[in-house]
């Protein structure tokens, strides 16, 4: 047998605990989510109706099938709405809990962060600063690792899309400087 | 036997150093997204797509399908190793896979989940090769009337014979082909729903969408479970393969089987999730002692990691002979198809024959050259999941921007991308599946052309959806399915069958 008894153990030391409070339930962002499609479906569909959402005699105009759509919809979330609503009251379901919804927001802000860096920066210096930061302050990574990582990954995906590929990204003064 | 020749000639096309290079890199890519946590085949395959926007059509679908392949035998190994199912459609084969691995049996267990899925796949492409150009030709003949009923069978097989709560996958497909709608509409010229706005005008990207629907949702999804792992490091040695494999013979009826299962419900929007657990289910089923699966048999392992790859690669069928996807996966490859300037559809096989069947023979080669490279590589790859997640995650959300702004070179499809990250993660919370969305948005502009050019042509009259036999069988089909669920419930009050129960999911 070619079998080793050697393991691969990863440890994820800023993990979620198990028993954390609820922050928000199923149900109510069940609700929300209704609300705001049948929002969604009320502009779309009025925005439509004006295009234009009549049968002339070659068929539909171009605001009748999205109209039709709207209406399919917005009746689609009036029943997920009514649905949760009932089923709201009873044992509520948990969206997430408050360590799940800390460890999001740490992905989804920095993410956030990321694009607004790349409309000024450009996409590259944004990158480094993503990678390395996000390593650094959230995965607890040493410094060294976290810069070296984010300066060879940087690279390569420059190497590969703006010089191999052809693949123009948006740059910013950094580029700028060095003539790209 | 002309489908043989052409098969011959795709080979031949294929054979060259550069497109075996990008074979090589692309299944690597796909094994190294199948094993990452929070990464799957579709979101690989989106994410990666932008590497092949300056390639020729043929090299771009053989480095992507490849990928596609790499993702699904990834999927095994941490499933066996880790008793983490890398992909939902892997979740049926940790039933057997990981005790066998808790036994010391893991190369075994490796073997026969590659080995299968190998055997899976490669029954799938010979429906493929045999079929794919029939129906294409067949296709040839179909007008505006008959392509919009074939959307509107798809569309309405979603609704009917899904699995999650109507109400959602109707809210699912209508918001997908609304937001198809947006933008100019090809048959007026006139502009809907852009509400002023000129970034709007260019309509909403698919890639785009899917980038953020796949990519950056499933990430932010992982975060929320602890990715503490452990698990068994393994190597296969040629002597284990060998006594797996002389023992094959001894299984053909379950891997026949599977591979019918999984053929069946690739070609139909059942998926390869759906497969693998009916592969599995009826495997214990029709065992002599079904009390011993999920202890550890080999049979569990066989059983829906075939029918899973048989349903992967099916999903291909539809999209290559009638540029319809049957699974979310095939969808993004017909993405692909339209960014390289191809127009899915029957006219593929016959405009753009090196195309076609450079993709068909890729998917033998492919395969072989898969099995080979994971039967050899399996410990390097185990090792990956050493690499921290917080090191992998914002190389991923690096490599999603980089791919949404390639599309179209817009700094707005990054925004984009990001809002529909946020819109799939609630979603997928909230059981609004994102398959039939996907389709809508993908399929809708299509769809819509095909409905009012029958139309014009019929001069407004809907009969034409029932002008002739085989548009009026389809359409009537479409609909008859639409209302499945009601029907199979009348019949059942009458008792002519046993109504659907709830499978396994």
């Amino acid at each position: 047998m070619s079998q080793t008894d050697l393991e691969i153990v990863v440890d994820d030391p800023t993990a979620p605990e198990d028993d954390s409070p609820s922050l928000v339930s199923s149900g109510t962002i069940e609700i929300f989510v209704c609300l705001l499609l049948l929002a969604l479906a009320a502009t779309l569909g009025y925005d439509n109706w004006r295009t234009g959402a009549s049968w002339d005699s070659t068929g539909p105009e171009p605001g009748y099938f999205p109209f039709y759509l709207s209406v399919i919809l917005g009746g689609g979330s009036l029943y997920g709405l009514i649905a949760a609503l009932v089923a709201h009251r009873a044992a509520p379901e948990t969206f997430v809990t408050r360590a799940q919804a800390r460890r999001v927001m740490a992905v989804f802000v920095p993410t956030l962060l990321f694009c607004l860096a790349t409309q000024y920066l450009g996409l590259y210096v944004a990158s480094f600063l993503l990678i390395a930061a996000f390593m650094r302050l959230v995965g607890r990574i040493a410094l060294w690792k976290s810069l070296l990582t984010a300066v060879v990954f940087t690279a390569i995906m420059f190497v590969t899309f703006d010089i191999a590929f052809d693949v123009i990204m948006p740059k910013g003064p950094l580029e700028a400087a060095f003539g790209y | 036997m002309e489908a043989f020749g052409l098969l011959l000639h795709g080979f031949a096309v294929l054979l060259t150093w550069k497109t075996l290079v990008l074979m090589m890199v692309g299944l690597v890519l796909g094994i190294f997204v199948g094993v990452l946590p929070g990464l799957g085949g579709p979101n690989g395959v989106a994410i990666l797509l932008p590497l092949t926007f300056t390639m020729d059509p043929t090299s771009a679908i053989v480095m992507l399908s490849c990928i596609y392949w790499g993702a699904l035998f990834g999927g095994a190994i941490t499933s066996i190793l880790f008793n983490i199912p890398g992909e939902a459609w892997s979740v049926a084969t940790t039933f057997d896979g990981y005790p066998m691995a808790q036994q010391g049996r893991a190369a075994e267990a490796l073997t026969a989940a590659f080995t299968s899925s190998f055997i899976g796949s490669l029954v799938a492409v010979l429906l493929i090769t045999f079929l794919a150009p029939m129906i294409s030709s067949f296709a040839l003949k179909f007008g505006p009337p008959e392509f919009f009923a074939v959307y509107l069978l798809t569309f309405c097989s979603f609704v009917g014979l899904g699995r999650e709560a109507k109400h959602k996958t109707i809210i699912s497909m209508s918001l997908g082909l609304l937001l198809a709608g947006i933008g100019m509409d090809t048959v007026s010229g006139n502009l809907r729903m852009t509400f002023g706005s000129s970034e709007l005008l260019r309509g909403i990207n698919f890639l785009v969408a899917v980038i953020g629907l796949f990519g950056i949702s499933e990430i932010l999804l992982t975060m929320e479970e602890r990715l503490a792992l452990r698990g068994h490091a393994a190597s296969i040695s040629l002597r284990v393969v060998l006594s797996v494999w002389k023992d094959l013979p001894r299984y053909w009826v379950t891997l026949l089987r599977s591979s019918f299962i999984g053929c069946w419900l690739g070609i139909t929007p059942g998926g390869a999730i759906a497969a693998s657990f009916m592969g599995y289910n009826l495997a214990k089923r029709f065992a002599k002692d079904p009390e011993s699966f999920g202890k550890g048999r080999i049979e569990g392992v066989f059983a829906p990691e075939t029918a899973a790859h048989a349903s992967g690669t099916a999903a291909l069928l539809p999209m290559l002979a009638l540029g319809i996807p049957g699974s979310g996966t095939a969808a993004i490859l017909l993405g692909g198809l339209m960014v390289w300037g191809l127009n899915p559809g029957p006219l593929l096989f016959i405009e753009h024959k090196d195309f076609v069947w450079g993709l068909i023979a890729s998917m033998y080669l492919g395969n072989v050259v898969g099995l080979v490279l994971v039967l050899t590589t399996v410990p390097i790859f185990a090792s990956i999941l050493r690499v921290p997640f917080a090191a992998v995650a914002p190389m991923i959300v690096v490599s999603c921007a980089i791919g949404a702004y390639a599309i179209q070179n817009a700094m707005f499809d990054i925004w984009l991308m990001l809002g529909f990250g946020v819109v799939g993660y609630v979603f997928k919370k909230i059981g609004i599946p994102l398959a039939p969305f996907t389709l809508a948005l993908v399929l809708g502009n299509r769809a819509e052309d095909a409905f009012r050019l029958s139309m014009i042509g019929a001069g407004g009259d809907l009969k034409v959806f029932w002008s002739n036999g085989l548009v009026g069988s389809i359409t009537t089909l479409a609909i008859v399915l639409l209302f499945w669920p009601v029907i199979d419930g009348l019949l059942a009050r009458v008792g002519l069958t046993q109504g659907s129960r709830p499978t396994p999911r």
